[in-house]
């Protein structure tokens, strides 16, 4: 299989914190790969550094066999990584259709010259822009409520349309930080196939996330990291057993697993 | 102009298409109908034309792009003096405007880019204290450079501005038509700004419903996930800074050569928050909001200034309070009505970012 990501020796300090030490991974073309542990391992840290909304202090990734640019995000999700938050981070004032077609901005290239005078160019952009967000409405499944303002769709849609936006970016790695906190049972499986969806298409998924039921049956692979160390990458049925995950999630004495 | 059109009360929702033209309309026999209440009545239209693009232009910064700046008239008062340099008997050049709107224009925006650099990391409270400061420098630099060399004249200001001639007309002459019918100059000055504003709302409205709209309006929810998306957000900052800021220039190059003269005076700390409390009062982030906001605000005082003095006199026999004092203590009132009331302002925003038109084949209304 081939190398999409490769976080090499990734460390960040805040403070007295080793948020990250020598944090090493690959993500490899077309699985879903997941990144748990326990509260404060680390994991949010590292989505932000691959992510560029922090300089890492040591390492770096190499993203299909380039540098990624650190410390600045935008041109990482030029690149082709798009993440969405934990805590949902939606433009609120905008409609559902309207977020989606923000999240196009950076594969669109209409100048305010050309604006000013609506010409071809940025009319027909404009056009495939508000056609192509719909689409993805409908792909994630609240094309229903394109025209509501963000802020008032429901938990999970909001969930959806975050992920929707992040599509419009047209990434070949998607990072999902946390999606499925505060969802229920039913919601957690839509999610499940909605990311099903997303890799059967050929993205390349990054998981964050807390519910081990999704991360077990949906991931190709796990790293866990717990004190800003990784302890473990294996398939998932490995990583169950490993002693070693086994006592950062309960602390310290494995003797009693079970 | 659509969001115009909508916000007029009741037949706005019914028939947007008759709304429009009732604007249109109003726009077009204003100076008319003022011209019969007195020719003071039209030149406060003028003045109001004027506001409204200042409003327009600060709307940008602040509505769309949510970047709070309170030196806003900083704008205004570089393209007023560039056109007092330009076209005036003070360094004796005297370029057309065709000359002077566009350079006053440039360097509008230069002094956007050259405020929006150092304030790019800054958000709402922090900025605003930085943008109220570059405004007095402005100010306080066109007060104090007459010495060691003369540049802008200090605190006189500068005298007797080239009037604007457009196509061989002196706007600043009234035109003769017949024996008994004269088109005063202020209908004239009053179409030409008219066609500025005109020009500017239509220029606004089409940078709110594009991808660089949708960029400000991201940047002002939320300036991480805007990064996020891969917005890079210190060009859209400096893009919004220089882009108010141009707005400010043109509207500084009409008042200068409108007034005829200019003074730092005009561009104190009191008349950018004027500007920032018609676009609040009207309603952030919408065109509209700003246009009604710069209407009532710059013509209401002009009525207070003309009704006080005879009330209070009718009422105690004697004036109690000075006009300019009771215009402070007025608008000071409708800010904390407005808030308690109506925290929105006055056509709440709910200003469109995308066209629905475009998904009109699949079934999608608003």
């Amino acid at each position: 299989m081939i190398t999409l990501l490769e976080a090499r020796n990734i460390g960040k300090r805040f403070g007295g914190l080793q948020a990250l030490s020598e944090v090493s991974l690959t993500i490899r073309k077309g699985e879903v790969y997941g990144l748990i542990g326990p509260n404060g391992a680390g994991k949010t840290t590292f989505f932000n550094v691959l992510t560029g909304a922090y300089t890492p202090d040591g390492g770096e990734f190499v993203f299909n066999g380039a540098p990624l640019p650190s410390g600045k995000p935008h041109l990482v999700v030029t690149q082709g990584i798009a993440r969405t938050f934990q805590n949902i981070r939606l433009f609120r004032e905008l409609t559902a259709l309207e977020n989606v077609m923000a999240g196009h901005h950076i594969r669109t290239t209409a100048g305010v010259w050309g604006i000013l005078t609506q010409n071809k160019h940025t009319v027909e952009e404009e056009r495939l822009t508000t056609e192509r967000a719909y689409e993805l409405l409908k792909y994630v499944g609240i094309e229903r409520f394109a025209t509501a303002t963000a802020k008032n769709l429901s938990y999970g849609d909001q969930r959806r349309l975050e992920i929707a936006r992040a599509l419009a970016t047209e990434p070949q790695l998607l990072a999902l930080d946390e999606p499925a906190a505060g969802m229920n049972a039913t919601e957690t499986g839509q999610l499940k196939h909605l990311i099903e969806q997303i890799r059967g298409d050929g993205i390349t998924v990054l998981l964050i996330e807390h519910d081990v039921k999704l991360v077990m049956g949906l991931c190709d692979r796990v790293a866990v990291l717990d004190f800003g160390r990784k302890i473990a990458e294996d398939v998932p049925a490995e990583v169950q057993k490993n002693e070693a995950v086994i006592g950062a999630y309960l602390g310290g004495g494995h003797k009693h697993a079970h | 102009m659509n969001e115009l059109a909508l916000a007029v009360p009741w037949l706005g929702k019914r028939n947007p298409q008759a709304a429009r033209w009732v604007v249109i309309a109003i726009a077009i026999a204003a100076p008319m109908i003022a011209m019969m209440f007195g020719r003071t009545w039209v030149r406060v239209l003028d003045f109001a034309l004027l506001y409204i693009l200042l409003a327009l232009g600060l709307n940008l910064v602040v509505g769309f792009a949510g970047l709070l700046d309170l030196g806003y008239i900083a704008f205004y008062a570089v393209g007023a003096y560039t056109a007092a340099f330009l076209a005036s008997p003070h360094f004796d050049v005297h370029l057309p405007i065709w000359v002077v709107l566009p350079l006053a224009a440039g360097f509008a925006a230069t002094a956007g880019i050259t405020l929006g650099f150092p304030v790019l990391r800054l958000r709402g409270d922090y900025l605003a204290i930085v943008t109220l400061g570059f405004g007095e420098i402005v100010r306080i630099f066109m007060n104090n450079l007459n010495y060691p060399i003369n540049i802008t004249n200090g605190p006189q200001g500068i005298n007797s501005l080239d009037p604007i001639m457009l196509f061989g007309w002196d706007l600043s002459r009234n035109i003769q038509v017949s024996e008994d019918l004269a088109i005063n100059s202020l209908f004239l000055y009053y179409y030409a700004f008219l066609a500025c504003v005109a020009g500017s709302i239509l220029f606004i409205s089409r940078l709110q419903v594009s991808r660089v709209g949708r960029a400000w309006a991201a940047m002002r929810d939320d300036e991480l996930a805007a990064k996020a998306i891969g917005i890079n957000t210190r060009n859209m900052k400096l893009l919004a800074f220089s882009l108010g800021a141009t707005f400010g220039g043109v509207s500084g190059v009409l008042f200068g050569t409108f007034q005829g003269f200019v003074s730092p005076e005009s561009f104190s700390l009191m008349e950018s928050i004027a500007v920032l409390t018609m676009v609040v009062f009207g309603g952030m982030g919408n065109i509209a909001g700003a246009i009604v906001g710069a209407i009532i605000l710059s013509a209401l005082p002009e009525i207070l200034r003309h009704l006080a003095v005879p009330v209070q006199q009718a009422l105690f026999g004697h004036v109690l309070l000075d006009p300019e004092v009771l215009r402070m203590l007025l608008l000071s009132l409708a800010m904390i009505l407005m808030m308690l009331l109506r925290p929105a302002g006055l056509i709440p925003a709910n200003a469109k970012y995308s066209h629905i038109r475009y998904l009109k084949a699949k079934g999608v209304t608003e």
